[in-house]
C-alpha cells in the first residue's frame, strides 16, 4: 500500500519536474496571444535559451548569468518575431516556425564554434547549476505518515525556478485580469482597431507581449538545461513548445486552466515512461506513444469542439493594419 | 450659443491614398452646438475627413482647429483630449469585454483597473440618466443589440469628455424605431452644448435633425447649406454632380400567375432555432413581392430557404413546377437550373469572394456550366470575356474582369453580382438588400434594373431593410415580425406608419378588424 502511494507521489513530482518548462512556455505564449500575435515559436525560444544559458554558465560559472544569458537570447528572438510579424505585418506562423529553424540549426553551429561539439555544451558543476532547496523541517516533518513523503518529494526539494514558476501564474491572472495593461493586452488580441481609436498604439502593446512572453519563455530554457539537466544536448526540449502551445490552446488562454492544463501533460509524461513495459491486465501493453501523443489528441478533440470550446482572441495571427 | 463660436475648423485639409485623392484642400467649420450633416456618396471621402480629425489618419497638409486653437493629432490619443469622439461605422468594441471595461479602455486613469471601473461606473449611471442612455454596465457587449452597442460607442465618446461627437453611418444597422431614438439622444445631447456631426448618405436624416449641411462629391467639398434652406433634390444633385430621380417611376405592374407559393413554411436557421413559422405567400411573375421587416425577424432565413441554403422543416414551396418539402429539398445550384436567381443579403461573405477576380466571382455559382467547361478546364478566356460584358452592361466600374473583387466600391460590387444573376435570364429572382452600403447613382441605376426586370415578366422577391426601397419598389408588401407575416398592403396603399406598425405587429388585433382594407 505505501509502496503505491509512494510510487503516485514520485510520479506527481516527476510531473512537476516535466511540468516547468511547460508553464514558463505556455505563460509567455499566453501574453502573446492575447495581444494577437501566435507565438509557434515558443520552442525555438526555449531552445535557445538553454543552450545560451548552458554555455553562459559554463563559461562564466554561473547559474545566475545563464539566467540573464538565456532571457536575453530568447528575448531577442521574440522581438526578431516581433519585428517581422508586427512591424512588417509578416505572417506571424513562419515567422514562429522560422524562428523554430533558427534555434535548431544555430545550437548546433554555435556548439561546435564555441565548445568542439555539435549540438553539446560541457556538463555543468553543481555550483553552476540551480540546485533543490531543502525547506526548513524536513527531518521533524519527514516523520509523519504521507504528509512527511508529500512534504519531501512533492513540496520541499525543488530548485529555485520550480517555485518561482508556480508563483507566476497567479501573477499572470492578476496582470491580465487586475491592470490597465492587462486590459489593453486582451482588447488589442480581441480587437486591435478599438485599442487604436481608443488612443493607444497597437504595436508597442504587442511588442510589449512579446517581450514578457520572451523573458518568461527564456527562463523555460534555463529551467532544461541548467536545473533539470546540467548541460545542453540538441534537441532538448522536445516538443516542449509544441506542448505548451496545446496547453494553451486546452486551457483556453486563461492563466490557471493553462495550469491545469500544464499539469496534466506534464503528468501524462511522467506516466508514460513509468508504464514502459508494463503489462495491464486485460489490456495488455499500452504504447509508450501512445501516451506520449495524448496531448495532441486532447488537443484536437478539444479544436473539434468535443470537450467545451476553444476560442482563440478573435484577432489572433491577424497582423494589425490600419484602415476603416 | 453664439453663432460665432466655432467648434471645428478645417482649412485646405488634403490627403491621399496613394493614387487615390480622397480628400481634396477641403475646408469646413462646424459650429459648436450645432448638429452638422455632411453628405456624399460611399467613397466621397467623409470617412476619411472625419478620421482625420479623429486622429486615425493624418492629412498630407492642411490646418485644423478645435475650439480656435491648432490641432495636430499623431493618433487617436490627442483628439480624445481635445474632445473629439467619434461613433465608427463599424463599432470599435471589445466584443467579449462588459459595458463598462469597453468604456475605460483607453482612459483607465491608474495601473489598476479596480478603481477606474467603479469610477466609470457612477460617471455613467450620471450620463445614462442625464441623456437618455441607459445601458447595462456588466454584460459582454456582444450581447446587446446593435442599438445597445452604439449608445456604448456614444457614452465612451462622452465618459472621455467629448464636446463634439461625430458619428459615421450611425442608423445605418438600426431599425426605424431605434433611429428615432438615436435621434433624440441627438437632442438631448445638443441641448446640453455637445456639437454633433452626423456623416450620412440619408438626404432624410439630414433634412430632419441636423442645423447646417456640407456636401462632398469625389474629395471635394462642394457646398455648404442651412438646412432649412436647402431640400433633398438640391443635395441628391450636389452629391451627384447631376439630376437623380428620388423616386423611381414605374407603371403598373402586369402581374401574371403565381410561380411561386409558400405554403405554411417552418424555417429553422443554422442555428436551429425556429426563425420562420407559418408563412404562406404567392409570388407572380411580372411582379415585385417586397418583404418588410425589422433585421432579424426571419427575413433572412426565409430568402436562404427560397434560395436553397436552408431546408426547411415544414410546409412546402411550389417553385417552377417542382414542389419542395422538409424531405424533398433542391440545393441552391439545382434551383439556379430551375431558373432561380439569388442575390444574397450579404454580398462580403455570400455574393462574392473577396480575394477572386472579377470575372471569378461573376461565375459563382455557375461555375459548372457547359459552356465555360472544357473537360476539367474553365475556359479563361470565355470568363473573362463573359465577364467584360455583363460588366459593360451594368455599367461596373472599372470595367477590369482581372481585378480584385474587394478592390471594387460596394455599389460596383453589387452591381456586378447583380449582373450576374440577371444576366442568366432567371424566372424567378429573390433578391436580399439590393442596395445596402450603395450610393445613390448606384441605387437608381440597380432600382431600375429591378422594375425592368419586372416587366420583363419575372416574379421578384425582394428583401429589404430599407422601408422606402420596399414601398418605391413593390406592388404587393407582406411584412414580418417574429417569423410571422404580420400583414400585406398593396404597393400603392403602403404608408411608413402602417408598416411600422405591422413590422411591431402592433396591429395584430386592428388587423383582424380591417384585414380587408390593408
Amino acid at each position: 500500500m505505501s509502496d503505491i502511494f509512494l510510487n503516485a507521489v514520485l510520479t506527481l513530482d516527476a510531473s512537476v519536474r516535466v511540468c516547468i518548462p511547460l508553464i514558463f512556455a505556455s505563460m509567455a505564449g499566453l501574453f502573446a496571444e492575447r495581444s494577437g500575435v501566435v507565438d509557434i515559436g515558443l520552442e525555438g525560444k526555449l531552445l535557445m535559451s538553454a543552450f545560451i544559458a548552458a554555455s553562459a554558465a559554463a563559461v562564466f560559472g554561473s547559474p545566475w548569468i545563464g539566467l540573464l544569458a538565456g532571457i536575453f537570447a530568447s528575448s531577442v528572438l521574440a522581438m526578431v518575431h516581433g519585428f517581422a510579424s508586427i512591424t512588417y505585418k509578416g505572417n506571424q506562423i513562419v515567422s514562429g516556425v522560422a524562428i523554430n529553424i533558427l534555434a535548431a540549426g544555430l545550437t548546433m553551429i554555435l556548439s561546435l564554434a564555441w565548445f568542439k561539439k555539435a549540438g553539446i555544451t560541457p556538463t555543468l558543476k553543481n555550483d553552476q547549476r540551480f540546485l533543490s532547496i531543502d525547506f526548513p523541517g524536513l527531518e521533524l516533518i519527514d516523520h509523519i505518515p504521507v504528509l512527511g513523503v508529500i512534504y519531501r518529494e512533492l513540496i520541499s526539494g525543488h530548485n529555485i525556478l520550480v517555485y518561482l514558476a508556480f508563483a507566476i501564474v497567479p501573477m499572470v491572472w492578476w496582470v491580465v485580469y487586475r491592470t490597465r495593461f492587462g486590459l489593453r493586452l486582451r482588447a488589442v488580441g480581441e480587437n486591435p482597431k478599438a485599442v487604436d481609436t481608443a488612443g493607444i498604439s497597437v504595436e508597442s502593446l504587442r511588442y510589449k507581449a512579446l517581450l514578457i512572453g520572451g523573458i518568461l519563455c527564456g527562463i523555460g530554457g534555463v529551467y532544461l538545461a541548467t536545473a533539470y539537466n546540467a548541460q545542453f544536448v540538441k534537441d532538448m526540449t522536445a516538443g516542449s513548445g509544441f506542448i505548451a502551445l496545446a496547453a494553451l490552446i486546452f486551457g483556453k488562454w486563461h492563466p490557471y486552466k493553462v495550469l491545469a492544463a500544464c499539469f496534466l501533460f506534464a503528468f501524462l509524461d511522467a506516466i508514460s515512461i513509468r508504464l514502459q513495459g508494463i503489462i495491464i491486465p486485460g489490456v495488455g501493453e499500452i504504447p509508450v506513444q501512445l501516451i506520449e501523443a495524448t496531448p495532441y489528441i486532447l488537443t484536437i478533440i478539444l479544436l473539434a469542439g468535443f470537450i467545451g470550446k476553444a476560442v482563440p482572441p478573435k484577432a489572433s495571427a491577424q497582423p494589425y493594419i490600419k484602415e476603416l | 450659443m453664439a453663432e460665432s463660436n466655432i467648434a471645428i475648423e478645417l482649412i485646405n485639409v488634403d490627403k491621399h491614398f496613394g493614387a487615390v485623392h480622397a480628400n481634396d484642400k477641403v475646408n469646413l467649420s462646424v459650429q459648436s452646438g450645432t448638429i452638422h450633416g455632411i453628405v456624399g456618396e460611399n467613397g466621397a471621402g467623409k470617412s476619411t475627413l472625419m478620421s482625420i480629425l479623429y486622429g486615425f489618419y493624418q492629412a498630407d497638409s492642411g490646418q485644423i482647429k478645435v475650439f480656435n486653437k491648432d490641432f495636430r493629432a499623431i493618433s487617436s490619443k490627442q483628439s480624445i483630449e481635445a474632445g473629439i469622439g467619434m461613433v465608427h461605422q463599424h463599432f470599435m468594441l471589445v466584443d467579449n469585454f462588459t459595458v463598462l471595461e469597453n468604456v475605460i479602455l483607453g482612459s483607465e486613469g491608474g495601473a489598476l483597473i479596480s478603481e477606474s471601473l467603479s469610477k466609470a461606473r457612477i460617471e455613467l449611471t450620471r450620463l445614462a440618466k442625464e441623456y437618455g442612455l441607459e445601458v447595462e454596465l456588466d454584460v459582454p457587449v456582444e450581447s446587446l443589440s446593435v442599438g445597445m452597442q452604439q449608445r456604448v460607442e456614444i457614452l465612451k465618446g462622452l465618459y472621455k469628455g467629448a464636446k463634439v461627437l461625430i458619428l459615421d453611418e450611425p442608423t445605418g444597422v438600426l431599425t426605424p424605431q431605434e433611429s428615432d431614438e438615436l435621434f433624440r439622444i441627438f437632442e438631448a445631447l445638443k441641448n446640453q452644448g455637445v456639437t454633433i456631426i452626423l456623416i450620412t448618405h440619408k438626404l432624410r436624416e439630414i433634412m430632419s435633425i441636423t442645423d447646417h449641411v456640407s456636401v462632398m462629391r469625389a474629395g471635394k467639398m462642394v457646398a455648404h447649406r442651412e438646412t432649412s434652406k436647402t431640400n433633398p433634390e438640391e443635395l441628391a444633385e450636389l452629391m451627384i454632380g447631376r439630376k437623380v430621380l428620388l423616386n423611381i417611376q414605374k407603371s403598373k405592374a402586369n402581374t401574371g400567375k403565381p410561380v411561386l407559393v409558400a405554403k405554411n413554411l417552418e424555417i429553422d436557421n443554422e442555428q436551429g432555432l425556429k426563425r420562420v413559422s407559418d408563412v404562406s405567400f404567392e409570388a407572380h411573375s411580372g411582379e415585385i413581392l417586397g418583404i418588410a421587416g425589422v433585421t432579424g425577424n426571419g427575413q433572412g432565413t426565409l430568402l436562404k430557404a427560397l434560395a436553397g441554403i436552408l431546408p426547411i422543416s415544414n410546409g412546402s414551396i411550389e417553385i417552377m413546377g417542382e414542389t419542395i418539402t422538409s424531405k424533398n429539398s433542391l440545393n441552391p445550384e439545382q434551383l439556379r437550373n430551375l431558373g432561380v436567381a439569388h442575390v444574397p443579403e450579404d454580398r462580403q461573405r455570400m455574393g462574392m469572394i473577396a480575394e477572386f477576380i472579377a470575372s471569378e466571382t461573376a461565375l459563382l455559382g455557375y461555375h459548372n456550366d457547359k459552356s465555360i467547361n472544357q473537360g476539367i478546364w474553365l475556359k479563361r478566356a470565355l470568363v473573362k470575356a463573359n465577364c467584360e460584358s455583363i460588366m459593360q452592361a451594368f455599367d461596373v466600374r472599372p470595367i477590369n474582369p482581372n481585378l480584385m473583387s474587394s478592390n471594387f466600391s460596394g455599389g460596383n460590387q453589387q452591381k456586378l453580382i447583380l449582373a450576374r444573376e440577371f444576366e442568366r435570364d432567371p424566372d424567378v429572382l429573390i433578391i436580399g438588400q439590393p442596395t445596402r452600403g450603395v450610393d445613390i447613382g448606384a441605387i437608381e441605376f440597380i432600382r431600375k434594373r429591378i422594375i425592368d426586370m419586372r416587366d420583363a415578366g419575372k416574379a421578384i422577391i425582394l428583401i429589404s431593410v430599407e422601408l422606402e426601397e420596399i414601398m418605391s419598389l413593390s406592388d404587393r408588401i407582406v411584412v414580418m415580425c417574429d417569423g410571422q407575416i404580420t400583414g400585406t398592403v398593396n404597393g400603392e396603399d403602403a404608408d411608413e406608419a402602417t408598416l411600422g406598425m405591422m413590422m411591431a405587429n402592433a396591429l395584430q388585433s386592428e388587423n383582424e378588424l380591417k384585414g380587408a382594407k390593408l
